[in-house]
């Protein structure tokens, strides 16, 4: 009988996961090479995240986050196009970079990957904020740098079949 | 040779002209694309014009890639064109459901101009 995704849980909130995810997505779409730094809870000041809600046998969350000055970085890379400021299309890659780690993190489970759906990214901006989720299963946090640009990953699951 | 028409759909720009570039960098040249972002606006490009081959992304609000595969064969648009699924989803079940509604290819995301160039041009040449 296949385990339930509850006794699976070591694989699926495996930190390898992620970070296999993170190098997969920032090597084939922007051609750079990642490196995880230790996360020292610093924020800029003004700073974009991205939101891919997970949905199915796990619920939870995708989050990407970086300053205004990476986004630009991740935009131009992408696009093969130069940005001077966090505007629409700027937010759009933004929160297509989190829809591929998202969906290639769930794609490392071959459970999630045919039974939990995938959110629209939703992208907010701004200062001095925070995202909450009350006690959740488990919670993966990276952070990484490239070319001299940081930005950090979080992989919420806030519930598990 | 005469001009490439392609129809991309997806909800997000910015894979709309990584999609573009790719096809570029595959050799598509000269290359008219036709952008549409959700499966309703992709519907009503087809009404109005004819292309050789399309792209679509999956999730997608309004109309997601699946149903719009759907509609274009019950409506019989597009007959005969090729269509690429482009998208995160990749079990096996979702190649399953893209073929059943009428793809003929599957890429996933992230994905290399060298991918979308293997997984394109044969169905341009068929």
């Amino acid at each position: 009988m296949a385990q339930s995704l509850r006794e699976n849980l070591q694989t699926v909130a495996d930190p390898v996961h992620l970070q296999s995810t993170v190098e997969e997505v920032f090597g084939t779409m922007l051609g750079a090479q990642c490196e995880m730094v230790p996360c020292t809870g610093a924020v800029a000041s003004e700073t974009i995240t991205s939101v891919v809600g997970f949905g199915g046998i796990l619920t939870g969350a995708c989050v990407f986050r970086c300053d205004s000055g990476t986004a630009l970085v991740i935009a131009a890379r992408l696009t093969g196009m130069s940005f001077t400021d966090l505007d629409d299309t700027v937010k759009d890659a933004i929160g297509e970079i989190c829809n591929m780690l998202a969906g290639a993190w769930k794609g490392k489970v071959p459970d999630l990957s045919a039974q939990c759906g995938l959110s629209i990214p939703a992208v907010i901006t701004g200062s001095n904020y925070n995202i909450h989720v009350q006690a959740p299963e488990f919670r993966l946090h990276h952070c990484y740098r490239f070319e001299g640009s940081h930005f950090e990953v979080t992989i919420i699951c806030d519930g598990l079949q | 040779m005469s001009e490439i028409r392609v129809l991309i759909v997806d909800d997000s720009s910015v894979m709309r002209k990584i999609v573009e570039r790719a096809l570029r960098q595959a050799g598509l040249d000269p290359l008219v694309v036709l952008e549409a972002g959700s499966g309703v606006e992709g519907l009503d490009a087809l009404r109005n014009n004819a292309v050789q081959l399309i792209l679509s992304d999956i999730n997608m609000p309004s109309m997601d890639g699946l149903e719009f595969l759907r509609q274009l064969r019950a409506q019989k648009l597009a007959d005969g064109v090729p269509v690429v699924m482009i998208t995160t989803e990749s079990s096996e079940e979702h190649v399953r459901q893209a073929i059943q509604s009428g793809a003929q290819g599957y890429i996933r995301k992230p994905f290399t101009a060298e991918q979308v160039k293997e997984r394109v041009l044969p169905l341009l040449a068929a």
